[in-house]
């Protein structure tokens, strides 16, 4: 027990978060990154995750650099193959190679991914550091627009919206970019709002420094941590989000493709037998999305232990 | 506390007007003329000019704003032409079902979610955590539409043991159950893996406090420090994500009912983004948000019930 509560005291970082310099200056955004690292090596879940989202990079765009298939035109004398040597994963309907399919569902899952996430994060960080730095009406009115827009549940704004705007691949990480920014901003703001009473903010104001400057080279570099975090949350929820939509049919639509394309349009086939058409592009979202969230916990348990001993 | 609630309540009342400006700009980034969608591209042009001053189109943006949230207010949410039934009607056959199915999902959630939770940080970094871990991880990481798709092959398809669709009556849910656990199942398990890991953390976070020290230094036994103390401060944060995670749910019933075809309001919203039925769509988001800002506000007074601490904070 006594154990317990001593490593809980002082999770994941072990010795290297331990002494900060003196004067309690732990919080440049420097040690930020080395507090990051220092959870990687120590956290076996976020090594396997960091592994896992370098590998799924490297199949999905190296991979057809190794691995040719012909992914343009229908070929129906080779549809639906099962796995064999000249196709290890099988055909598709259509006749198209289904592992050279998985690394083209995999480039635009994982674009998508991270396009949404910047964009959400992006829109998230000044958003709320701004309604934060402002304070008083101006907050007040932006963050009550935060609230009436998080009020409408995730799923509802993207169909919402995905009914509104005809979907295309930018299109569809916009819509996503403009439904997730919401959770950020909250973050952003709420870590602005302690921000902005510190010495060193107040002593570039004495010193004549604008709150753009404020907002740009003090706050924002401050909260590099809660957006990296949030933003590695964001790229998993992403990648769920254009799964569920195109199973419900309202994602990209079929000569580009997605990991949740190719899972949706197999689940029509399981029942001729056709697996090999299901299992890989499920397979590969869960274990992207479950490395993206290693990574975040990981890093989100790192921030927790260095706001702590701020 | 009653000047809490005051505050709270009035802010939830802020946030639902800006719901409603948000939907009703919505409302109006549709694509194409309402009029038109409702009389065909044949219309002529007097029949336009009458449905327009029907419907009030031709007034000013604010005045149509203000009649559109007085009919809200008077439960007229609107006429769904491709469906030929009022908005209110079609959701009163549907909201119940899904009530249903969130409900009993949220129930089970939390009742397996606590004890699986409370084993995990009692156990914490021991296999079975790791095991349990690991579980939560993958099933919150899955898409939920595939999720209820595996349950499906394996409890349908290959076992037999459940019909893969759900219950169609109006008055069938209950009679014919073995039709619910699939969806009920799935809904639960992607609930219960989020609230599993919040229980572990939140007991977790106890195990540190002082008190429980205190209480183990004057020779208070371990069971009796889990059960007694930690616990129930540990449930504060639990109870609350109750009401917080709701609209998660909500999202989650969309998926759930669409791949059990279950006649849910989420099937109904489904249907109605696929056939551009705007007014569903619009009735349906209001609901929705009406519903979680309610989950959210009693989430917030049954913190400040249970936690007194929070009331003199803010």
């Amino acid at each position: 027990m006594i154990e317990d509560v001593r490593t809980e005291l002082m999770p994941a970082v072990g010795g290297a978060g331990g002494p900060m310099p003196e004067g309690g200056e732990g919080y440049s955004s420097g040690s930020v990154w080395r507090l990051i690292l220092a959870v990687f090596l120590e956290n076996r879940l976020a090594i396997v995750g960091l592994g896992l989202i370098v590998f799924m990079v490297l199949f999905s765009f190296v991979g057809p650099l190794i691995y040719h298939t012909q992914q343009v035109f229908n070929n129906p004398n080779i549809a639906n193959l099962p796995p064999s040597i000249h196709h290890p994963m099988g055909t598709d309907p259509v006749g198209y190679d289904m592992l050279g399919r998985l690394m083209l569902g995999g480039q635009s899952s994982l674009e998508i991914g991270f396009a949404a996430a910047l964009i959400a994060v992006g829109i998230g960080v000044i958003w709320g550091a701004t309604a934060g730095l402002a304070g008083g009406v101006v907050d007040a009115v932006m963050m009550r627009i935060v609230d009436a827009m998080l009020a409408i549940p995730f799923l509802f704004a993207l169909i919402l919206l995905g009914a509104i705007f005809t979907t295309s691949i930018p299109e569809l990480i916009i819509v996503i970019g403009l439904v997730a920014w919401l959770v950020p901003a909250r973050l952003v703001r709420g870590e602005t709002l302690s921000l902005r009473v510190r010495e060193y903010v107040q002593a570039v104001k004495v010193m004549g420094g604008g709150s753009g400057r404020i907002l740009v080279r003090h706050i924002i570099p401050n909260t590099v941590g809660t957006i990296v975090v949030n933003a590695t949350f964001q790229v998993a929820d992403a990648i769920i989000f254009v799964a569920t939509l195109s199973f419900l049919g309202i994602g990209v639509p079929p000569p580009a493709t997605n990991w949740g394309g190719e899972l949706s349009n197999g689940l029509s086939y399981y029942y001729d037998g056709y697996w090999w058409l299901i299992y890989p592009a499920g397979i590969a979202i869960v274990l992207t999305v479950v490395a993206f969230n290693f990574v975040g916990d990981a890093m989100r348990d790192a921030l927790e232990v260095r706001l702590q001993q701020r | 506390m009653f000047g809490y609630m005051v505050r709270r309540i009035g802010q939830a009342i802020i946030v639902l007007i800006g719901v409603t400006i948000i939907t009703f700009i919505l409302l109006h980034l549709l694509p194409g003329n309402p009029v038109r969608a409702i009389l065909g591209t044949r219309a002529s042009a007097i029949d336009i000019k009458q449905l327009t001053d029907q419907l009030g189109l031709n007034k000013p943006l604010y005045v149509q704003y203000f009649v559109w949230v007085s009919n809200l207010l008077h439960g007229n949410l609107g006429f769904s032409y491709k469906l030929d039934q009022p908005v209110a009607s079609l959701l009163a056959q549907r909201i119940p079902k899904t009530l249903f199915l969130v409900g009993s999902s949220l129930i089970l959630a939390v009742l397996l979610a606590v004890p699986l939770g409370m084993l995990q940080a009692v156990r914490r970094n021991k296999p079975d955590d790791y095991v349990l871990t690991g579980l939560s991880f993958i099933f919150y990481s899955m898409p939920s539409f595939w999720l209820g798709i595996l349950l499906i092959v394996v409890f349908s398809a290959t076992l037999g043991w459940f019909p893969s669709e759900a219950p169609q009556d109006q008055f069938s849910v209950f009679s014919q159950l073995n039709g619910m656990v699939l969806p009920v199942a799935t809904l639960t398990l992607v609930t219960l893996a989020f609230f599993s890991r919040y229980t572990r953390s939140s007991m977790l976070e106890q195990t540190i406090q002082d008190y429980v020290r205190t209480a183990r230094a004057k020779g208070v036994s371990r069971r009796a420090v889990l059960f007694r103390h930690v616990l129930r401060n540990a449930l504060i944060p639990v109870i609350t994500l109750l009401g917080l995670s709701l609209g998660g749910i909500l999202s989650g019933a969309v998926v759930v009912e669409d791949v059990f075809n279950y006649p849910g309001m989420g099937l109904l919203f489904y249907q109605a983004a696929v056939s551009d039925d705007f007014p569903v769509l619009l009735g349906v988001t209001v609901v929705v948000a009406l519903a979680t800002v309610l989950g959210n506000l009693i989430a917030d007074i049954l913190y400040a019930v249970t936690d007194p601490r929070i009331r003199y904070v803010s």
